[in-house]
């Protein structure tokens, strides 16, 4: 006997429907709060979950349509641009500085993305936000993916690729910055979470992320970068939904929430600023063709366009963090000041640096005319006169870290740019040191938290980087040497770009493509 | 304030004096001279004399610079903790109460790498 096939199929909106709705059950055998453990211990207060509204409605087979898709463009791309031999194509293998930031600063932090949406979207429990949490972690790891086999291309050929996306996020001192961010929002509940990652950093910071990087990819002739960017570029946008989608439901839930969710704004804005100032050096010194500069980003991305979601976000209460004070000073010196510290401390990288030339430093007085010529240029002077004498400087002592970003202690007061920042707390009888007031806050705010920071440098001293075996005490112990040994970082990794092998190497491949002899 | 957790949240602190094998970490930054972009940290036996930690220390650090043998070390004005500090050369930083993870400020008036604080 035939079936009689009476319905049409459903449509998206019904199928999500199903999906976030339907599909839910309550739990009989258990209480639904053993079930959701992590559910109210923050303060939250969630009266009806129903009232989430996710404005993409994604449904599974949707969803596996479009990433598919999406996918395939990107390998085709990443197949032609292996075989044309795209890496001589960029501007200058400079540039691949700034890519192995990426590798080893950026994708491990996608993967620890996903293992964060995993454990929000389990711990939720409104179906709304658990779907959506699970879409985001798919989107994760497929981010944290392309990006590895987009520049694993780069690692055919240059140096400084070979262990970065696994390895060094756990090692390395000046990845231990990012690598803290995730940490600690990960350890947090998962509505701070949500506001940590779904909301500052997805939504508040992202561009200042991407665009500069993917602009900088496509000014530079990297077509890799630009194609993974651009298959991210839609994930993006739903993620920035998700998180603004989070934070109203919070506020449109419960006055009491207010007060929370605006001390974590204020805490993931400025954490995630400082995470972000690595992306000012990239964007002002690592491009050899630049985009535009930090200064010019920051205004745009975070001061007009953020500024206008947070007027939106007013009329719930909420406020400008106070931290965007120190931003606006910021923004004229955290690239040079941080730059300074990379060109200083590259012989421990794994990536190189270099003095910027006469035109470089032009544009960048051009752009910095506040700043620039009164205090970097006369630094960036200096640096190349020991340099030309053969004496390119590298310093021989580690350096004091903040005990909140992990950052060396090079920043400055926000009164006096020559004079750096200090600032002390004390916990059950032992200091802690913060680069910033912004930092010192949060320290102060959850002290028991941040004593357990694994700071780089202080667990150098400890013995505790070096490969195993390692006898500290023999004759000629080198600590720096034996710590990159246990980062996987080789010399040719490290140091100046002048008199590198990557210089050398793209210098004799280009010239076979371009010249007879 | 305490941290919002599900549980009593304690956990030892990571850098705490006895996992230094005896030796006390000691922080010091030189003002106006950005060479050294950040303060530098050592790590010192608590009975290192404060002329010892000067003269091999902070020479092998700050002795690049040319600004370090024109220091007077009588005139030199040093803060702990942001507060004015007189150290002895002749004690121990143990014996002076400079304690793990005290942060020493030197100031040394009149040398700014020739105004560029560099």
């Amino acid at each position: 006997m035939d079936m009689k096939a009476n319905k049409k199929k459903l449509g998206l909106k019904e199928k999500y429907a199903h999906m976030t709705r339907g599909l839910d059950w309550e739990t009989t055998y258990q209480p639904k709060d053993k079930v959701f453990p992590q559910a109210t211990f923050e303060g939250i207060k969630v009266h009806d979950w129903d009232k989430w509204e996710d404005p993409f409605r994604l449904t599974m087979d949707a969803y596996w349509k479009y990433q598919a898709e999406k996918e395939r463009k990107l390998y085709a791309v990443l197949d032609a641009f292996a075989q044309n031999n795209g890496h001589l194509g960029i501007t200058d293998a400079r540039y691949l500085s700034a890519v192995k930031l990426f590798l080893t600063g950026i994708s491990p932090l996608e993967y620890m993305a996903h293992r964060g949406f995993a454990a929000a979207g389990r711990n939720f429990p409104g179906v709304g936000p658990r779907v959506a949490c699970l879409m985001q972690s798919i989107d994760e790891v497929r981010h944290a993916q392309t990006q590895i086999h987009a520049l694993s291309n780069y690692n055919k050929f240059y140096e400084g690729f070979h262990a970065g996306a696994s390895h060094q996020i756990e090692r390395l001192w000046y990845l231990s910055v990012p690598k803290s961010f995730f940490d600690d929002a990960f350890s947090a509940g998962p509505f701070e979470w949500m506001i940590a990652i779904g909301f500052s950093f997805e939504y508040v910071l992202t561009n200042l992320l991407f665009v500069p990087f993917m602009s900088g990819a496509a000014y530079n002739g990297d077509m890799a970068t630009v194609t993974f960017g651009f298959s991210a570029q839609s994930d993006e946008a739903r993620h920035m939904t998700l998180g603004l989608e989070c934070i109203k439901f919070m506020l449109e839930q419960d006055p009491d929430n207010l007060p929370i969710v605006q001390k974590w704004i204020d805490k993931w804005a400025w954490r995630g600023i400082r995470v972000l100032s690595l992306v000012s050096t990239m964007m002002d010194y690592m491009l050899p063709k630049r985009v535009m500069s930090w200064k010019e980003a920051w205004e745009i991305y975070f001061e007009q366009n953020g500024g206008a979601l947070f007027n939106d976000l007013a009329k719930y209460g909420i406020k400008v963090p106070d931290c965007i004070a120190q931003c606006t000073v910021d923004k004229e010196h955290q690239s040079h000041q941080l730059w300074l510290t990379l060109c200083t401390h590259s012989h421990a990288m794994g990536l190189h640096t270099w003095l910027p030339d006469a035109e470089e430093m032009d544009w960048l007085s051009a752009k910095y005319p506040n700043t620039f010529d009164k205090y970097y240029r006369p630094r960036f002077d200096e640096l190349r006169e020991r340099a030309d004498k053969g004496e390119r400087f590298f310093a021989n002592t580690l350096p004091m870290l903040c005990q909140v970003c992990q950052i060396p202690m090079l920043f400055t007061e926000p009164d006096d740019p020559t004079k750096i920042c200090y600032r002390e707390s004390e916990f059950q009888g032992e200091k802690y040191h913060t680069c910033s007031d912004g930092c010192k806050h949060i320290f102060d705010d959850e002290p028991e938290k941040y004593i357990q920071a694994w700071l780089p440098v202080y667990q150098l001293y400890q013995g505790n980087c070096w490969p195993e075996g390692t006898d500290p005490t023999a004759e000629g112990f080198n600590p720096v040497a034996k710590y990159l040994e246990w980062c996987h970082i080789d010399a040719k990794d490290t140091g100046d770009y002048e008199g590198s092998s990557d210089q050398a190497n793209f210098a004799a491949w280009r010239g076979a493509a371009t010249q007879n002899t | 304030m305490a941290v919002t957790a599900l549980y009593d949240y304690q956990y030892p602190a990571a850098d705490t004096q006895d996992k230094f094998h005896g030796n006390q970490l000691l922080f010091v930054g030189w003002d106006d001279h950005f060479l050294f972009v950040a303060p530098l940290a050592f790590s010192v036996s608590p009975n290192t004399k404060f002329s010892d930690l000067v003269e091999k220390n902070l020479t092998f650090a700050y002795g690049r610079h040319a600004d370090w043998a024109k220091v007077d070390f009588s005139k030199a004005v040093w803060l702990k903790s942001g507060q004015p500090f007189q150290p002895d050369f002749n004690k121990t930083l143990a014996e002076q109460g400079i304690k793990h993870k005290d942060a020493l400020r030197l100031q040394t008036p009149g040398l700014n790498g020739n105004g560029t604080c560099f």
